[in-house]
């Protein structure tokens, strides 16, 4: 079983966001990037699982610049045996789609494998792209997959339950928590990721088709209205009278 | 050119998000000057419905390779009706079977996809539409180049409007190859309004000291005909199943209103919450961040605040009656 895994590299959970160029783009000054942690903690732990009972190859790919190369080293310090980085700055999904799908047209992959959104811009449009461009199923938000020969069971969460697909590869999946179980590198996969292969490789010319003319930080609230913990009633009013909301 | 709105029927009935897709599409096609056509694919009961809220048809596709969800035919179902319409803008629900489909259309049909937009798009010198990014600490307004535009829309993010409307269920025809994924099964909780649908959200977090305290939630949940959700610690622990899990790295929910009982507020769980249009914090920690957060604040014990909450509103119920 041949796994592509495509990894993002986003801004860390915790980071302040603000913007400069009069809003036009984030200001990355200061701030701390991972791998996006639907990659990590389940794509691609969900690959090396595959990997481990089924044999097989785990491929990353990262669409990006050569600043994003500590990031796949994390990939295979954790356990890919190697790695793509297509060298260029996409400015949207469906950029990011074209150059995975061209380049996992040139191997023999079984499974891609992604997150379900990145925690940046919370798209979720990857998947489904990758999937058209390459004429196969996506199987999305897949929180349970068990794979017998060329067949997989997998559970995917919908709205207010989950929903069991049964599908052939190849095909793309989306992880969602649940999947896998996050796995911290040790020494050796680290001290072993130095050596494992990372092939930069041109990116094709394909063009964006949106881009993002300013960003916007949500207004501040005006502050809390404390309420006397023994007058819920007046809790009551408020929700009902002043935010309209009951 | 026609607006475009696939009006998704998940078990078979139109729902809200369909609803909330139709009343944007509709007020969209008004800005643009064109008609707004919606799709519906399959059993849907409440079809009829769409048309107050804008649509000036609503067209019903059946094919026996469309009787379960699958995202590569309902792509290339959605995609040839956009052609045969003609559909400048097509417009999706941002939920778990859009996400699925939004990608695929938009490559068929050489688009600009936005996920998640949240607001009508600013037609002035192009088109660009607003959406939330990190997981809700800011908007972007994305430009989008291509004639075809697919939008996918984020729940709860604009008012539902109802209109006059005569359009009526036109029945269509379409080929459609055997789907390449077959649903064994689908487990949903009946009588529970999913959170990502939910006006009303009642959260809890690690202040409840252990799953077997959640009895006031759940009781004050279902007074208000709340949807119950958690925090990312509780959900890791197994107090509560992960589904109920908001935050970054769980479900981003914009409801009109979110109580937040014992959660401190995190950087990440607000992320996923900050969105909604009113917040409520119970804490008894005053330096707790989620206060900076929060319309209304209660700094108190929890286990005396709930009960007393719950006791007015059920005096408060009682007097709507």
């Amino acid at each position: 079983m041949n796994s592509l895994v495509c990894i993002s590299k986003t801004p860390e959970t915790t980071a302040k966001i603000s913007f400069n160029d009069n809003n036009s783009q984030f200001d990355t000054e200061g701030v701390q990037f991972i791998m996006n942690p639907y990659d990590e903690w389940y794509a691609l732990v969900r690959a090396l699982e595959a990997k481990e009972q089924h044999g097989g190859e785990v491929t990353v790919i990262n669409v990006g610049p050569a600043s994003n190369d500590v990031v796949i080293r994390k990939a295979l310090a954790i356990g890919a045996d190697k790695a793509v980085r297509v060298d260029t700055e996409a400015n949207d999904a469906f950029q990011v789609a074209s150059e995975i799908a061209n380049y996992a047209k040139t191997g023999n992959f079984d499974l891609i494998y992604l997150g379900k959104e990145t925690i940046d811009y919370n798209g979720a449009e990857l998947g489904a792209m990758i999937a058209e461009l390459l004429d196969i199923a996506y199987i999305s938000f897949a929180s349970k997959m068990e794979v017998d020969g060329n067949v997989a069971k997998i559970e995917r969460d919908i709205e207010g339950g989950i929903e069991v697909v049964e599908v052939q590869t190849p095909f793309v999946i989306s992880a969602a928590k649940g999947l896998a179980e996050q796995r911290i590198p040790n020494m050796r996969g680290i001290m072993m990721a130095k050596r494992k292969p990372l092939e930069v490789v041109p990116s094709s010319s394909v063009q964006a088709k949106v881009s993002v003319k300013e960003y916007k930080l949500p207004e501040m609230k005006s502050g809390v209205k404390l309420v006397d913990p023994d007058n819920m009633d007046e809790l009551v009013r408020l929700l009902s009278e002043e935010a309209k909301v009951i | 050119m026609s607006v475009l709105v696939y009006a998704e029927s998940p078990n078979g009935k139109i729902k809200k998000a369909a609803l909330e897709a139709v009343s944007y599409g509709a007020k969209l096609s008004k800005l643009m000057g064109l008609e707004c056509i919606a799709l519906v694919i399959g059993a849907a009961e409440g079809k009829e419905e769409l048309a107050s809220y804008g649509a000036s048809k609503i067209l019903q596709l059946d094919h026996a390779n469309l009787q379960s969800f699958d995202s590569q035919n309902f792509a290339f179902a959605i995609a040839e009706i956009a052609k045969t319409q003609n559909a400048g803008v097509l417009v999706l629900s941002h939920s778990a079977s859009g996400k699925s489909i939004a990608g695929r259309v938009a490559v068929r049909l050489n688009a600009g996809l936005v996920s998640g937009v949240n607001a009508l798009p600013n037609l002035e010198g192009g088109f660009s539409v607003a959406k939330g990014v990190f997981s809700g600490k800011a908007t972007a307004h994305y430009q989008v180049d291509a004639d075809v535009k697919v939008l996918s829309l984020m729940g709860n993010a604009v008012p539902l409007e109802k209109q006059e409307g005569t359009g009526t269920v036109e029945s269509v025809q379409l080929e459609i190859p055997a789907p390449k994924t077959k649903v064994l099964e689908v487990k949903t909780q009946d009588g529970v309004v999913p959170l990502p649908e939910a006006e009303l959200v009642v959260s809890a977090g690690r202040g409840m000291k252990g799953p077997e305290n959640w009895g006031i939630i759940d009781e004050l949940a279902q007074i208000l005909g709340a949807t119950t959700a958690c925090s990312r610690p509780v959900a890791d622990i197994g107090w509560r199943p992960h589904h109920e899990h908001v935050g970054q790295t769980g479900v981003a929910i914009r409801p009109n209103l979110y109580i937040a009982i014992g959660i401190s507020g995190a950087i990440q769980h607000l992320a996923g919450v900050n969105s909604s249009k009113t917040i409520v914090v119970i804490n008894k920690d005053p330096e707790a961040p989620f206060f900076k957060a929060a319309d209304y604040g209660v700094q108190a014990d929890l286990f005396d605040v709930v009960p007393k909450l719950i006791e007015a509103l059920k005096k408060y119920k009682a007097s709507q009656n």
